[in-house]
């Protein structure tokens, strides 16, 4: 057990070297680099010459790749190109944005989905299955895009309740955040919600048709008993490693919603780091959401490996 | 006094199809059980057996529904009952032990809390009380250490401990009724024979009523007082255990029982023709109409009813059983015999072969190295004569499968080598075997379900092998293609059927087809009969039989069902553990046999005859990996010698039948302490 999550952990690490190399030299091959971009036209002579030693851009790539990945192992990722700003100031509360938003779709939108998910299933093909089932269809379909913009026209438009569109710094305090974060919660929960309700139906409905539930109904286990120690036990497991990535897809910052309702977040970063050609940023924006990818698969294997016995005692036996 | 458990009367059981027909699975079913009785329900594969068992715990599945009778458990009609009474008769009074434990088990849950759960349920114990229960329970279906098992999780004990425990849970309740849906289908031989014995002890002491559920013949024959037997939803024949099978009186009964390969006669069972028709398909007149040899007019059109003839207490869904009555057992002029001489003219030489299925160490994987010290098979030597039958046989895990996949070159074997035609030796690796060697080693897998592509069609499926080996294209493709069919007896008409409008039988043509095509000198078959019903297997082997006599090929055939391999094959090589035991004709390894595992095997095989009990040597431990050092059936052997047998790796001898075997106990003691028994 033990060595498996060794070996987990330093095959995670492995991935975040290759992404760590992919990042850096695709920014490298790119035409171009950080002087251009920031000096634009004046990108020539004594201008261009000073720029360059001031980003130590003029030593070679390898040394380069060193010197920063020593710092973002020790935390620093350098400076960004536009504000001149420490990177890990600008990253700070993007990432605290970001994880605030996370949260709350997360504790609502898991639990409504495993609700929905279950009941779907146990009254499968009976007017709840039927109406639920329309709803998050529909709601899978409808891009986020649209979805957020009709929200923002009747909830903040017409029906004046809540802002439309986020208009606080980026660094506000956590309290003043929440009142603006309920319209893109609610954004974000309608599809991912609807996503994650199908896959927990269809689960529960295959484990319900297994022949030990069969065998627990035959041998008088009372209906809701069975339902929770039989069925959803076995039927859950492989929801874990959905929720892990849908956790992961929402830290990582939800662009399209994120943009729509100008939330000061990582997705929006990336967006705006991208199209000013912010490079240092687009570079610790990829190491942090590749960790944050490989972080919560590997607790999600760690916790799938827990919970299936089948697993665990295999894993002794070696 | 009314010693009834349980009455059905006129039950029909159905779905309503597609076009909106109502369609029967079971139809018009009337019989009871008794107190203490034990009745064999027998069918093959959509006989509506199970769909019967079911209905008798009040469970329809999920798309069917009752469409008119009753099912009377003590004059209550389960079928009309509310859940919450049903849960009170389900598992204390009516249990079920389910076909395949290993699935019926909920995977998350301790075998002791799972049987604790029905104590709970159906009994006034108090913990510590169940607890005691737990034990007793697990003590009583003989499993070894009930504490520590009932801490185990389900996967991690062998099938027939599985299936242990489901009859330890079934016994929890004290339950009236059990039934048993093939309860032993899928269990090695000599666990099936264990666990029957048990069902027969339990049902002796606990005074249990029992309806055991199975295709098996030979299993029903040893457990039932009355067989019920059933086709196409319909009761055919119900009575008596022996006159049933000793004298069956409905001709598809009679038909089945000459279908089954016997251990004790060699040559192959004759074989029924058609399959049972789907449900909805027979519109009127008798079901078995289309198949049946005693047919005339009046079955075309009437259907007869289930009559009861008072002087055999049985009864009969037949209009001409009549001409049954007087028969007696016929075998020996439908039997045909299997003998015809092989000459010393050797096509496979498999020596000192073996196989590992070791986790290589990537230094290992590096240098292209095995390193095993104790490999799954080991020293395997056979020689394979053309126009031969050889089959290897053994319980799972013995190795049979794996090593025909090496010499299909699908696996690579670790040592030792196999030569083709005298000196050709094949490559370890399919990669690198010449194409030739490839064409002339073909397989024929266990399922076709899974072996023919279902995108494919028929013509698709037979017409690979002639485009790669033969590169034939167009016309003369698809002459060719015919013609293999007609050999396997599919017509024309099948080229463009896909595998889904295929029945069993007919698919496993098509993967016979196949192989045929390729115009192989050596056929591997894996289990071929394994998936298919009785009567389809009959006409399969028969097959078989033909097409070998035709084209002078040699099968290399792998089964666990001992009196199919007695009835196909020239020469059996006995394995246990991935090491070989004995070897020799056939007829000499079932008339004589001689190691003590062949014996052992031998003995727990069953025959479709209640006075022909197996006879159980050897504890059925299931032993996880060959030993390390000495005899590889050193753990289960009745006749252990001693120590020799647990350091030294047994010699060869020649044993008192004339086959070669591996032990150490010399010929003439295994002899006399064989005889004793």
């Amino acid at each position: 057990m033990f060595f498996l999550v060794l070996k987990r952990i330093l095959l995670g690490l492995i991935t975040l070297f290759i992404v760590s190399l992919i990042t850096f030299s695709g920014v490298e091959v790119l035409p171009g680099d950080a002087c251009t971009t920031y000096l634009e036209r004046e990108a020539y002579g004594a201008a261009l010459e000073a720029c360059y030693e001031r980003l130590g851009l003029n030593t070679p790539a390898y040394e380069r790749y060193i010197s920063w990945a020593a710092g973002v192992l020790q935390g620093d990722f350098g400076y960004s190109l536009s504000g001149e700003m420490r990177i890990n100031d600008v990253l700070g509360p993007r990432v605290k944005n970001s994880m605030v938003l996370a949260s709350a779709s997360i504790l609502i939108g898991i639990p409504i989905a495993l609700l929905l998910g279950i009941i779907t299933a146990l009254w499968r093909d009976k007017l709840p299955d039927i109406i639920i089932s329309t709803v998050t269809i529909f709601s899978m379909t409808i891009p986020e895009f649209i979805s957020a913009t009709l929200l923002i026209l009747i909830v903040a438009i017409w029906l004046e309740w809540l802002p439309g569109i986020v208009i606080v710094p980026t660094g506000v305090s956590i309290s003043e955040l929440l009142p603006n974060i309920i319209l893109p919660v609610i954004a974000i929960s309608m599809i991912m919600t609807a996503h994650m309700a199908r896959m927990v139906r269809s689960s529960v409905i295959q484990v319900m048709a297994s022949d030990y539930v069969q065998m627990a109904i035959l041998k008088g286990v009372p209906y809701w008993k069975m339902v929770f120690k039989h069925v959803l036990p076995n039927a859950l497991l492989p929801a874990i490693n959905v929720v892990a990535l849908t956790i992961a897809w929402l830290l990582g910052g939800v662009v399209v919603t994120e943009v729509v309702f100008n939330y000061p977040g990582l997705g929006r970063l990336v967006i705006e780091s991208i199209s000013n050609r912010d490079l240092p940023v687009v570079q610790a924006l990829a190491i942090i959401l590749a960790s944050i990818y490989v972080s919560i698969n590997l607790i999600a294997d760690l916790m799938t490996l827990m919970l299936n016995p089948r697993l665990k005692s295999l894993q002794i036996k070696k | 006094m009314d010693n009834s458990v349980q009455t059905i009367n006129n039950l029909t059981i159905g779905f309503t199809s597609q076009k909106g027909e109502q369609i029967s699975i079971l139809k018009n079913i009337s019989t009871t059980i008794k107190k203490g009785e034990t009745v064999g329900i027998v069918g093959e594969s959509g006989s509506g057996k199970s769909t019967l068992a079911l209905a008798m715990m009040g469970y329809v599945k999920h798309g069917l529904y009752t469409i008119s009778g009753e099912c009377l458990f003590h004059s209550n009609n389960l079928l009309e009952m509310k859940n919450k009474d049903l849960e009170n008769i389900r598992g204390r009074k009516i249990a079920m032990i389910p076909q395949n434990a290993g699935q019926s088990l909920t995977p998350n849950l301790k075998i002791g809390y799972q049987i604790d759960e029905a104590l709970k349920l159906h009994t006034d114990l108090k913990k510590e009380e169940r607890d005691k229960k737990i034990s007793e329970l697990l003590n009583k279906v003989r499993l070894p250490s009930p504490e520590i098992m009932a801490q185990r999780y389900p996967h991690e004990l062998s099938g027939g401990q599985q299936q242990r425990v489901a009859v330890a849970m079934a016994l929890a309740g004290n339950p009236e009724l059990l039934l048993l849906d093939e309860p032993t289908t899928g269990l090695d031989v000599t666990t099936q024979a264990h666990v029957l014995e048990l069902l027969n002890f339990i049902a002796k002491d606990t005074g249990t009523s029992m309806v055991y559920v199975s295709h098996d013949l030979g299993a029903i024959a040893q457990v039932s007082d009355r067989i019920i037997v059933m086709y196409s939803g319909e009761i055919v024949l119900d009575g008596p255990v022996r006159s049933i099978l000793k004298n069956p009186i409905h001709p598809y009964t009679f038909g089945l029982l000459k279908s089954i390969p016997k251990l004790t006669s060699p040559g192959l069972p004759a074989s029924m023709s058609g399959s049972q028709p789907q449900p909805g398909t027979i519109k009127m007149g008798c079901s078995f109409y289309k198949r049946c040899n005693l047919s005339e007019d009046k079955c075309k059109n009437n259907s007869p009813n289930l009559e009861y003839i008072d002087d055999l207490n049985t009864s009969v869904r037949c209009f001409k059983y009549k001409e049954l009555i007087n028969v007696k057992e016929t075998n020996s002029d439908t039997v045909k015999s299997i003998n015809n001489d092989i000459f010393q003219n050797e096509i496979l030489d498999i020596s000192k072969v073996s196989i590992s299925y070791a986790k290589q160490k990537f230094i290992d994987q590096l240098l292209n190295k095995v390193d095993d010290s104790n490999p799954t098979v080991q020293d395997i030597n056979i020689n394979i004569n053309k126009g031969e039958t050889l089959a290897l046989v053994g319980e799972s895990g013995s190795g049979k499968s794996t090593i025909l996949k090496s010499i299909a070159g699908l696996l690579k074997t670790k040592d030792g080598m196999i030569k083709f035609d005298k000196d050709n030796v094949l490559s370890n690796d399919l990669k690198t075997r010449d194409p030739g060697f490839l064409r002339a080693i073909q397989l024929i897998f266990q399922n076709p379900d899974e072996s023919l592509n279902p995108n494919h069609t028929v013509e698709e499926i037979v017409s690979q092998p002639l485009r790669l080996y033969f590169g034939l294209k167009g016309d003369e493709l698809k002459q060719k293609i015919i013609e293999v069919l007609e050999k396997v007896r599919l017509g024309e008409f099948y080229l463009t059927r896909y595998p889904r409008q295929l029945s069993g039988g007919e698919k496993q043509r098509v993967a016979v087809a196949r192989a045929f095509a390729a115009k192989p000198d050596i056929i591997l078959c894996d289990e071929v009969t394994s998936a298919l019903d009785v009567s389809v297997q009959a006409a399969v082997l028969n097959l078989l039989q033909e097409l070998k006599e035709d084209f002078g090929t040699t099968y290399i055939f792998v089964s666990h069902d001992l009196a199919v391999v007695r009835a196909i094959s020239d020469r059996v090589a006995v394995l246990y553990q991935g090491r070989l035991c004995e070897i020799g004709p056939s007829k000499n390894v079932y008339e004589l046999p001689s190691h003590p595992y062949t014996e052992v095997l031998l003995g727990a095989a069953l025959e479709p005859d209640p006075d022909i009990k197996p006879k159980l040597v050897a504890e059925d431990i299931v032993e996880e990996k060959p030993p390390e050092q000495g005899c590889s059936f050193q753990g289960r052997c009745p006749r252990i010698l001693g120590d020799i047998c647990k350091t030294d790796v047994p010699p060869w001898q020649i044993g008192e039948n004339g086959n070669s075997i591996r032990c150490h106990i010399k010929v003439d003691d295994l002899k006399k302490q064989q005889s004793i028994n």
